[in-house]
């Protein structure tokens, strides 16, 4: 099996009107996500967050402006051949399938030999601490579970590029604090560049090495958690932060490098073990 | 307090509203349903099996029974390709004249049977102005199997579509998404996903279709000629022979028709079932 390089993302100047809506849905946004990268998109609903992310998945198209991935310009590419993975906001799991066969789908349309799927499907369900839930029917699955089978099926054809679309939206607070430390860890192993539509604050700061916050289509700015959080660009970026910090400390969530050696709570549903994928210190950009 | 039986809810209607309604059901049911189906059993068994055996074995309604499951044969796959299509075109796509579209799938519903045989004859009848052409080149479509396919497939063209609609709406746009960003072609997201999602409404939609295209009588009237062992189906076949006084063999064939009802709720209670308990 050929282990695609992941590859670097660039949106540049793409605009987005809603005619019928007579609003901007994206206004002049350009950023630049490195190879290998974690970039978190937020913002309030209604900022363009979830349509930029649509635009570079390939399921909606910029009225102007390009999107680039790698050195490729994939901006009239259709999403099929795109070669991205995307996990949806409700998973978009199919439901006639069974786990396994959610994963193999899309080794499956590319017709990839039977072998071939069999041992990457039972590499990411062990990836995913998944086994034995191969035989599984979806609609039996936790909130969370479900949550893993979308990316591993996002996974499966080794994409170059991975787009989470408010992934922990649709779980609870427990369970999406587990998953925020378990996803940056698979990150740090996989190195896959990755981007992720979130509204929360917390998420974003905590998980992402760029954070770009977009308000009514328009990104407001591009920068590290920690660049955001002491040189705010614009009082919408300090307001949009301020309630983070005042937030976060409300929230009894364990800090990221503690939890690296600390267990996990034994009566989580999801009691899988943070500390199974080796975790890299994180690179400073 | 006054005493409550407990399995009584606040909502259920006092016992003699209930009784009378219950009542009334069952005697729909069997003045509607059960006593006509009973009589028609106990005429074609009235002369003992043997005798019904040798009624539904006679070579007219053996042609009868063949010339139906042919047209089946032809009409259903074309509904089911058609049906398909249109609910794809109608749940999936905003084009002008959309509602148009909609309402003009029900045109067979809402226009009588023998006028939608009558249109068939007008059009490729051998006085129609397409006739002589047909006639040249030796193509018998009206008063021959190809017009009773398209007089049947045209009677049965709603059910597979409005089905399916609903389904399709229903199931939403996000896991065809899911396919087409897995690198699957339009074509492997029909057939991998959005069918197999609504798999129940489809073979619901095929399974109403089949019980009617086997059961059109007026349509194919008129486009057939009632050619004995040749045009007649299996409806045209009951007529002609209550008609001529020859009763058990109605009631053979009656029988055979009410076969293809059973399958019909069969499949669909079976599909129902299946897809409730999941």
């Amino acid at each position: 099996m050929t282990s695609k390089p992941t590859r670097s993302v660039t949106v540049q100047g793409v605009t987005k009107l809603f005619p019928r809506a007579g609003v901007v849905g994206l206004a002049d946004v350009s950023l630049h996500v490195p190879a290998g990268a974690l970039l978190a998109l937020v913002g309030p609903s209604g900022s363009g967050k979830t349509t930029l992310l649509r635009i570079i998945a390939g399921l909606d198209y910029p009225d102007t402006g390009a999107i680039r991935v790698g050195p490729e310009d994939v901006t009239n590419t259709p999403a099929r051949l795109r070669g991205l993975g995307v996990v949806f906001q409700h998973y978009a799991l199919f439901q006639h399938l069974t786990v396994f066969e959610n994963i193999a789908f899309p080794l499956r349309v590319r017709h990839r030999s039977r072998a071939e799927i069999t041992a990457r499907v039972t590499e990411l369900l062990a990836l995913m601490q998944l086994d034995g839930f191969a035989a599984r029917r979806v609609t039996q699955l936790s909130g969370g579970q479900a949550q893993r089978v979308a990316l591993a099926r996002a996974l499966a054809p080794h994409p170059s590029v991975l787009l989470l679309d408010e992934p922990f939206g649709a779980l609870d607070t427990e369970v999406r604090h587990e998953l925020r430390a378990w996803l940056r860890a698979l990150h740090d192993d996989l190195h896959v560049t990755t981007i992720l539509v979130t509204h929360d604050q917390d998420e974003a700061l905590d998980l992402a090495d760029h954070v770009a916050v977009l308000r009514d289509g328009r990104l407001e700015q591009l920068g590290t958690p920690a660049e955001l959080t002491t040189h705010p660009a614009t009082p919408f970026v300090e307001q949009f932060f301020r309630t983070h910090r005042t937030r976060s400390h409300s929230i009894p969530w364990p800090d990221r490098t503690s939890s690296a050696q600390s267990p996990p709570p034994s009566s989580s549903p999801l009691a899988f073990t943070r500390n199974k994928i080796p975790r890299s210190p994180r690179q400073s950009p | 307090m006054p005493h409550r039986p407990p399995h009584t809810l606040p909502t259920a209607d006092p016992l003699a509203v209930r009784a009378t309604l219950i009542a009334f059901a069952i005697a729909a049911f069997v003045v509607l349903f059960a006593l006509p189906v009973a009589i028609v059993l106990a005429g074609a068994f009235r002369l003992g099996l043997a005798h019904w055996a040798h009624a539904v074995a006679d070579p007219a309604t053996g042609a009868a029974l063949r010339l139906t499951l042919t047209v089946l044969a032809a009409a259903i796959p074309v509904n089911v390709v058609f049906g398909v299509a249109a609910a794809w075109a109608i749940a999936k796509f905003d084009f002008p004249g959309r509602a148009a579209f909609l309402t003009l799938i029900d045109l067979p519903f809402a226009v009588s049977p023998v006028i939608a045989g009558l249109v068939f004859v007008l059009l490729l009848g051998a006085r129609s102005p397409l006739g002589p052409w047909l006639v040249r080149h030796h193509v018998q479509i009206v008063f021959a199997t190809p017009g009773i396919v398209l007089a049947t497939t045209f009677v049965t063209f709603p059910f597979v579509a409005r089905e399916l609609i609903p389904a399709f709406e229903s199931m939403g746009t996000s896991t065809e998404e899911a396919a087409l960003v897995s690198g699957a072609t339009g074509w492997q997201t029909l057939t991998r996903v959005t069918l197999p999602t609504t798999r129940a409404a489809l073979i619901s939609g095929i399974a109403l279709a089949t019980a009617r295209a086997a059961g059109e009588f007026g349509a194919v009237a008129v486009v057939s000629g009632h050619i004995g062992g040749r045009t007649n189906t299996l409806p045209l076949a009951l007529a002609s022979s209550y008609e001529s006084g020859d009763t058990s063999a109605a009631f053979a064939i009656t029988t055979v028709l009410l076969v293809f009802a059973v399958v019909t709720l069969a499949v669909r209670w079976t599909v129902d079932h299946h897809s409730r308990r999941r």
